[in-house]
């Protein structure tokens, strides 16, 4: 009683009211910071073009009429649409792929009485501090044929030893009685597995296919490195040549179906607008799902920071 | 991880007996499932990391694709001197020093502080608020963030109208500016990563005890002080580790972010031992030669951490291994 009043008197005292009111002023405006850049690419990318390029500062409303022009411009790219079928594609295929590798290694390795854990583990554990660099990877990535297949985006990625931890940490946390109780109702090993050590891991299950999905959208380097053939381009590499190297060679900009652009000045301004769509295009995916999957993210770190 | 070390010892001392032929076929039969789903993990960890491990031998090499990895020519250490004694040795080096050493000096600190702040938040709604904002930028792709880099840093953008404002003078595209790139880079990161980087430090918060603060309140502690005298004295062991981690990576640097944002006027400042490998490697196919780069630089990383580890073990409880 008496602390809890020693508390309340205290919460009124003239620094603290300081106190709060500085910390509350300054995070407010860290998190303004923040999320400024993603409010201005999107204001930006329903804004009219010829305004947009002229305007100089902050924007807090879209210039001029909003409108989808942009966005209309680079769905009929059809550059924009294979990049954009390619990511699914390899996001589809790499996220199975990582998950079945990485259940495969956790649960052999989260097995108690396994004699060869150690060597293994050792073999793991030192890829996580060693490794052969970008060259040698590169060199026996083209003599096993990864070169412009698109088994380069799904294979050398397979699997993420850090993830694999993550699960190993999440099986290991399982009463071990659940299991014995399946085995001794009849079930094999890999119906154990199936049907009771999976549906029990469901929120570490979550979090380690929520990490590989974002980092398979997200990838683009070694699809730079190892594919040659446009055709296979995800769309993070064709938007780094469309934002980074600023090659806006877009086959329908200037001569946008729908969409009259009169001047060489117009095109120029399309140009710059289809910067923004892109982006917004390439990131909304990710944003939209994201503040329902925060807390499933949050955990991921937890549980690493246990093992680590 | 330091469990593991103390289990080695009695370990070895049984390993003649543990692993009899008779201890393994008793094992593999009874985990043959285990066995079974191990074997795929293993052919993978092979092939896409250890033989590339296998393909550093080319660092000793005058490596020609036609002839392959076993009949190339040995050169023996050529690639090395010719890196050491080049006019890029002493710049690159340079480069992912100082770009680390900001890192380290603004990027690591930022999260550290940015918990603290948090921790003093007793609004739950506007600390979720900021924490989901500024986790944010984490998920964008690092094609993304560099692509609005670029855009905010044009002529015109509003960063470079900010930075044309402070220094009076006017700038074209700040990218274009070798003295713009590390302050560029470093707090682009910090944007990047501080939310994120600063969870860690917010579940070591959580689970400090509560008598403590009530301890302090009796002794008449303000919120500062509480601050400075358990708070950071609680979570430093976390605080201790990243940076074993951090300072074990100060010759390390990601070559992803550098090669988006870089280019040929601002090689000067940004032009570090990973991109270095990446052109001279990918973009000029001297593979023996960047090899050998990312040897040595391997090799200082390691003997960095390991050495920050050491001094860490011996002065506070804290390593890593």
């Amino acid at each position: 009683m008496a602390k809890e009043q020693k508390s309340k008197i205290g919460r009124y005292k003239p620094s603290n009211i300081l106190f709060n009111l500085i910390n509350y002023s300054f995070l407010t405006i860290l998190t303004l910071v923040c999320f400024y850049p993603i409010l201005h690419v999107i204001l930006a990318s329903i804004s009219d073009p010829s305004l947009l390029i002229k305007h100089q500062g902050i924007l807090l409303k879209p210039l001029g009429e909003a409108s989808l022009n942009g966005y209309r411009l680079v769905f009929k790219d059809s550059s924009i649409l294979v990049g954009f079928k390619n990511t699914l594609v390899y996001v589809g295929l790499g996220t199975a792929v990582n998950m079945i590798f990485t259940i495969c290694g956790a649960y052999a390795l989260s097995r108690r009485d396994l004699l060869f854990k150690g060597p293994v583990m050792l073999m793991i554990t030192v890829t996580m501090f060693f490794g052969g660099g970008l060259i040698p990877w590169f060199l026996i990535m083209k003599n096993i044929g990864m070169y412009n297949n698109l088994a380069a985006m799904i294979l050398p990625t397979a699997l993420n030893t850090w993830n694999m931890i993550i699960l190993r940490t999440g099986f290991q946390g399982l009463p071990y009685e659940l299991e014995e109780a399946a085995i001794i109702d009849g079930a094999g090993q890999a119906q154990t597995l199936l049907k009771v050590i999976l549906p029990l891991s469901k929120p570490v299950l979550a979090v380690i296919f929520l990490y590989y999905l974002v980092g398979n959208w997200n990838s683009w380097f070694n699809a730079m490195v190892l594919l040659a053939d446009r055709e296979l381009y995800p769309l993070q590499l064709l938007l780094k040549e469309i934002l980074v190297m600023n090659d806006t060679s877009m086959s329908s900009v200037g001569s946008a179906g729908g969409v009259s652009i009169n001047s060489v000045q117009g095109a120029t301004a399309y140009r710059e607008l289809v910067k923004y769509c892109v982006t917004v295009i390439a990131t909304l995916p990710i944003l939209c799902v994201y503040p329902f999957l925060q807390k499933y993210f949050v955990k991921g770190v937890y549980v690493g920071s246990i093992k680590g | 991880m330091n469990e593991r070390i103390d289990m080695k010892a009695p370990e070895t001392k049984k390993k003649e007996k543990r692993f009899t032929k008779d201890a393994i076929r008793k094992d593999f039969k009874k985990n043959w499932f285990a066995y079974l789903l191990l074997v795929p993990i293993i052919i993978w960890y092979l092939v896409f990391c250890y033989a590339p491990m296998g393909g550093i031998s080319i660092a000793f090499k005058d490596f020609k694709p036609l002839l392959g990895f076993a009949r190339s020519k040995n050169v023996g250490f050529k690639h090395f001197i010719d890196f050491f004694t080049g006019p890029y040795f002493f710049r690159t080096v340079k480069n992912t020093f100082l770009l680390n050493l900001w890192g380290l000096a603004l990027g690591f600190t930022a999260p550290i502080i940015l918990s603290l702040l948090l921790n003093e938040v007793k609004n739950m709604k506007f600390k979720k608020l900021v924490q989901t904002i500024t986790y944010m930028p984490h998920f964008i792709s690092l094609v993304v963030i560099c692509g609005m880099i670029h855009i905010f840093t044009q002529p015109g953008g509003i960063v470079t109208q900010l930075v044309d404002a402070i220094t009076g003078t006017s700038h074209g595209s700040l990218l274009g500016f070798a003295s713009m790139f590390r302050p560029i880079y470093t707090i682009s990161g910090i944007w990047q990563n501080v939310g994120w980087d600063s969870i860690i430090y917010l579940s070591a918060m959580s689970s400090i005890d509560p008598g403590l603060y009530e301890a302090a309140d009796i002794d008449g502690a303000g919120r500062f002080k509480k601050m400075i005298h358990i708070t950071i004295p609680q979570i430093m062991p976390t605080i201790m580790i990243l940076f074993i981690f951090a300072v074990g990576g100060l010759m390390a640097s990601g070559h992803e972010k550098i090669i988006l944002l870089y280019n040929s006027l601002t090689y000067e400042t940004a032009d570090v031992i990973a991109t270095y490998v990446y052109r001279r490697g990918l973009q000029e196919a001297s593979y023996s030669f960047s090899t050998a780069v990312g040897l040595v630089s391997s090799i200082v990383n390691f003997l960095l951490l390991y050495i920050t580890n050491k001094i860490a073990k011996k002065h506070t409880d804290v390593y890593v291994f």
